[in-house]
């Protein structure tokens, strides 16, 4: 599997965000998107899922499956939680791994929410309204959707924001399990997140 | 489950634990029901004769409460993000969270609609007919509302404008919605000329309604 962009670009609200982004990422890899606020990062990585389109240039995913988008076979963790805060945690991440293993052939994937939960450590709050999680419980979740719903491509916008030491652990050891396997990681980051010989893609040096 | 009986059941979920689902669409039916016979006065046979009309006025105005909240609560917490990167048809997905919309402020109307033709001075007779056109009629009024939905769905507070969008597009569903109850009641068309058209109505929003509103939604939020 090999995902790779040329000569992207990218227009929101009328203002070129970004242009001439080329990368190539194979199998097992990551890339680490910097860059300082409004260069582009996220729309990068909604550009990859699909959300947006790209004003030129273009994506092109190898030895994925021909039938599905990008955007369908990656699993896009955003700055927004996409909890209900009237279901409980449990019933929030049933309710995404129902919805999102949609496709995916039978068995393949068993359903494995509690280990999900079990290994962002919420497991011991599977019956709590998601509205009384905090900012960081909330992100946990939402990583707990990510590793029950096996997908090949991970986009991450910022997904160390909230966490705390612990949980940046966690994430670290999991997007290294995720490599391992064979899958791919984008990640829009500050800082370090624990991804050593991933590759860097520095966007917008202009102000 | 499959995700389409995941999201129907994640709808109707939230709308039966957060208030402004099925519950307050009743209320305000049985509100601006109420005020009628207040503002008309208690003349029992004007009372009989616009019943039809304003049972169906107040079950349009209120399936039409609870509709800028369909797609834009998924829009506000990224709900929508990951469902549009989900490998079901955005078109089935909106159509089974408008079926799930129906079932919890459609279906209410539906069965509190006879209680209220008691206040108007309706023959159990009427109310029936009413109770019936508003069955066939009701799906007509949340799928079309579907599209206002996913056309306003980028925009903060776009409640009222979602209300100027959809009621010009329910007239013909108001119109033989109440022909057909009248026809029931008063005759002299037969029952099934305005019925079939109102059927009609609801079966084409059904097949139309999903695949516009994705279009919108796919158009929209770029």
């Amino acid at each position: 599997m090999r995902l790779s962009a040329s000569d992207l670009a990218c227009i929101r609200g009328g203002r070129q965000v970004f242009r001439n982004v080329s990368f190539a990422l194979d199998e097992g890899a990551a890339l680490v998107v910097s860059g300082p606020n409004g260069a582009g990062k996220s729309s990068l990585l909604r550009l990859v899922a699909g959300l947006i389109g790209p004003s030129q240039g273009r994506l092109a995913l190898e030895g994925g499956d021909p039938e599905l988008t990008i955007g369908e076979q990656s699993h896009y963790l955003g700055h927004q939680d996409a909890l209900k805060p009237a279901l409980s945690v449990h019933e929030n991440l049933v309710f995404w791994t129902d919805f999102l293993r949609a496709g995916d052939p039978l068995g393949k994937n068993p359903p494995k929410e509690m280990g999900a939960l079990a290994a962002v450590g919420l497991d011991g709050l599977a019956r709590l309204p998601a509205a009384y999680l905090s900012a960081g419980q909330r992100r946990r979740l939402s990583l707990a959707r990510v590793i029950a719903v096996a997908r090949p491509i991970w986009l991450l916008d910022e997904p160390t924001s909230t966490l705390d030491i612990a949980a940046q652990a966690i994430l670290a050891d999991l997007m290294r399990a995720h490599c391992a396997g064979g899958g791919l990681i984008l990640a829009a980051t500050h800082g370090p997140i624990g991804l050593e010989g991933a590759q860097e893609l520095r966007l917008g040096a202009r102000a | 489950m499959t995700a389409l009986a995941a999201i129907l059941i994640r709808d109707m979920r939230l709308a039966v634990r957060i208030g402004g689902g099925a519950l307050i669409g009743v209320l305000f039916f049985l509100i601006v029901v109420t005020l009628v016979p207040l503002g008309v006065g208690p003349d029992l046979a004007l009372l009989a004769r616009i019943g039809p009309a304003i049972l169906w006025l107040g079950a349009l105005l209120a399936s039409l409460l609870a509709l800028d909240r369909l797609i834009a609560m998924d829009h506000e917490d990224g709900s929508l993000d990951l469902i549009l990167t989900a490998r079901v048809p955005l078109e089935l997905v909106l159509a089974a969270k408008a079926l799930a919309h129906w079932l919890t402020t459609g279906l209410p109307l539906v069965i509190a609609a006879p209680l209220l033709g008691l206040l108007l001075n309706l023959e159990p007779k009427a109310t029936a007919a009413i109770a019936l056109t508003l069955l066939a009629g009701t799906p007509a009024l949340t799928f079309i509302g579907l599209i206002g939905a996913a056309l306003t769905v980028a925009l903060r507070r776009g409640g009222l404008l979602l209300a100027v969008l959809v009621l010009p597009l329910t007239i013909p569903v108001l119109i033989f919605g109440v022909a057909a109850a009248s026809a029931a009641i008063i005759g002299p068309v037969p029952f099934g000329t305005p019925f079939s058209i109102l059927c009609a109505l609801t079966l084409m929003s059904v097949v139309i309604g999903p695949f516009a509103a994705a279009t919108a939604l796919r158009h929209g939020l770029e």
